[in-house]
């Protein structure tokens, strides 16, 4: 073999194709090889998991405050002044949160807040829209996200119809009281959108999600494939309506009124 | 060829100089957002695109514009336009480089963004933007670099070259199409919400597009030896006038569905633009000047002896440009986000930061038509084509 430059080159050329391609054939393969989650002994599971909130037993602000406080503060979602702020469950009047205004309406459902938070909708758009498959359905009907995923396009903020996503607009541990951190649960990076995951991480260890066991039994949370679940209890004996339920999204949390 | 980039006039040097000292200035607030985040825009949790993904939209149009030289010169044989085309398939490439340096500026993660193609998901409209986007800039890069090689050794175009410029024509429609369908397909945001989103994009891309093409190319003949013929420059200025009216009708289509029919969601944000709403009226000055812009541009493009005018038409192009910018650059995304799904006003307006690293990007495209059309237009001036009457010596 001639030593001369071209070959040099030549062979440098190969060298560098051939690392690239091993190193993006394990990538390829770590990320095919299936995670094997291990249920914990005490998981709790569901065919579609739905929510049911009586906004009679919980519609002021401040009963509303009490499950994002708890929810918050289980999530580490920061709390950032202005309007690049997350939220991951909030209280909103009926105009801003029903899309069937009444001109005439009974005083007292008038002055209620309504716990707003996303609907893991079946059809959820977000899931459709997301680029990377970092926003996923999840086969018990719960809308996931990866963190580590996400690249921040915020398609997902323009396709949901609820405006149940916010986005790491900046660095959110510098809004976070650290000496309180849940460290249970992962803190997000600036750069990536985040949202409500109705407590999959509570879930897996058969607890209730955090809004729910803060709510006095005002937010049920359960099976709504199972007819005998609490949840259907509720739809059974009281007239329910979803958020804007003519977009076919098919949201997974009913409201009492 | 790309060595007639290295060699040109002092004032070709003091251009490009200035263009990559605009650029290196501006691309300090870049470095300051990737430090920071977004946070450094003026964009919020309600208005969660800006100013970034109005420009980008706004400039595949820009892209999709070309095809009205390359459409009219490959499938009806328009010889006219046979010194042009090679503009317009330049023009593509810096408007597909500006549209991709605004995706990269947007998204949060940057670092990441290759998930995008390591994790390919063809149910989100996106990854198709990615794929076309890319695909027009390859197609565009292959067939105009070929074709101006060819002209330059007087060679016949190669037969591929030919087949890839009929596919580029469709291409191109698609660019834009699929752009569209990032925003009508949208359940909730009721201003994008409409099947004929996708025909306004392409009908005003086509006569906004063409028009920049136009204005750059008349500046191209005021500092080179090219010189385009009369009636190709007629005919394109026939085809900005029949988009923009198509453009024009197709947008008072919208008004009548959302006005006649009174269904609040297509009403709101049209009343937010035009005339405000939710004691909001931010946008109200800025989109009565586009539709008085749209109707000065018309009239003043319509009649053939004003339109012919060589002295007025940049100016009627200039005012459509301004008109249709408006529209697509501020109306569109604002208007789409307004109202917000709780039915409330969230005010945007890009900070100052944010229109820095705009210039940045428009600065790079900028640069990149420069370089271009320099290597274009010497290799015209080598071959003959195209050339003033009497060459001036500089």
């Amino acid at each position: 073999m001639n030593h001369t430059r071209r070959n040099f080159l030549k062979f440098m050329g190969v060298a560098a194709a051939g690392l690239c391609a091993a190193s993006a054939g394990s990538a390829l393969a770590v990320s095919g090889a299936g995670s094997s989650i291990k249920d914990s002994a005490t998981a709790v599971n569901a065919k579609r998991w739905g929510m049911v909130i009586d906004t009679k037993k919980c519609g002021t602000k401040e009963a509303i405050d009490v499950l994002a406080k708890a929810c918050h503060s289980v999530h580490n979602v920061p709390n950032i002044p202005g309007n690049q702020n997350v939220m991951w469950i909030w209280a909103a009047g009926y105009e801003q949160a029903f899309d069937q205004p009444n001109n005439y309406m009974d005083e007292s459902v008038e002055k209620r807040q309504f716990a707003l938070l996303c609907n893991h909708c079946t059809n959820a758009p977000c899931v459709r829209v997301c680029p990377t498959q970092a926003t996923y359905k999840r086969p018990d009907g719960i809308v996931a996200m990866d963190y580590h995923r996400c690249i921040g396009c915020r398609y997902c903020m323009a396709g949901c119809p609820f405006g149940a996503r916010s986005f790491n607009f900046m660095e959110p541990r510098k809004h976070l009281d650290l000496t309180t951190l849940n460290k249970e649960f992962p803190t997000r990076m600036r750069g990536v959108v985040e949202k409500c995951n109705f407590c999959v991480e509570r879930l897996a260890y058969g607890k209730q999600p955090a809004c729910a066991e803060a709510s006095n039994g005002a937010v049920v949370f359960g099976d709504l494939t199972d007819a005998n679940s609490e949840v259907r209890k509720l739809l059974r004996e009281h007239y329910t309506i979803r958020r804007k339920p003519a977009l076919g999204t098919e949201p997974g949390v009913y409201y009492i009124i | 060829m790309l060595e007639k980039a290295l060699k040109g006039s002092p004032k070709y040097y003091l251009w490009v100089g200035f263009l990559l000292l605009v650029i290196a200035g501006t691309s300090g607030a870049y470095v300051m957002q990737l430090m920071e985040g977004l946070t450094i825009t003026g964009m919020s949790r309600d208005v969660s695109w800006g100013f970034y993904i109005a420009q980008f939209t706004y400039l595949v149009g820009l892209a999709a514009s070309g095809v009205m030289i390359v459409l009219p010169y490959y499938f009806h044989n328009y010889k006219k336009f046979k010194d042009l085309v090679i503009f317009g398939e330049f023009m593509a490439i810096a408007a597909v480089v500006m549209c991709l340096g605004f995706i990269v500026v947007d998204i949060g993660q940057p670092q990441r963004m290759l998930n995008v193609v390591l994790f390919p998901t063809p149910n989100s409209i996106l990854f198709w933007d990615m794929l076309v986007l890319n695909g027009y800039l390859m197609l565009n890069l292959l067939v105009g670099w070929t074709c101006l090689e060819c002209d330059r050794q007087n060679l016949p175009h190669p037969k591929w070259s030919k087949i890839l410029a009929y596919v580029s024509i469709i291409w191109a429609f698609s660019i834009h199409t699929v752009t569209a369908f990032l925003y009508q397909g949208l359940p909730g945001r009721h201003y994008w919400l409409t099947a004929i989103l996708a025909a306004r994009f392409l009908a005003s891309a086509f006569c906004s597009g063409p028009a920049i093409l136009l204005l750059v190319i008349m500046l191209t003949e005021k500092v080179t030896t090219f010189k385009a013929e009369a009636e190709g420059i007629a005919t394109l200025a026939k085809i900005i006038t029949y988009a923009m009216c198509i453009n024009v009708f197709f947008f008072l289509l919208e008004v009548f569905t959302a006005f006649y029919s009174s269904i609040p969601g297509h009403t709101h944000s049209i009343v937010y633009l035009f005339a405000g709403y939710d004691g909001h009226s931010e946008l109200v000055p800025f989109m009565w000047t586009a539709a008085a812009f749209a109707i000065i541009s018309l009239a003043l493009l319509i009649p053939p002896k004003l339109r012919n005018n060589v002295k007025l038409l940049p100016w009627s192009l200039a005012i459509l440009v301004i008109a249709t910018w408006i529209d697509k650059g501020l109306g569109l995304l604002i208007g789409g986000f307004n109202p917000t799904p709780f039915e409330t006003i969230a005010p945007y307006w890009p900070t100052g930061k944010e229109l820095l690293i705009s210039l940045m990007i428009y600065g790079t495209g900028a640069l990149v038509v420069t370089i271009l059309f320099k290597i274009a237009t010497e290799v015209k001036q080598e071959t003959g084509a195209s050339q003033k009457p009497a060459p001036v010596a500089e």
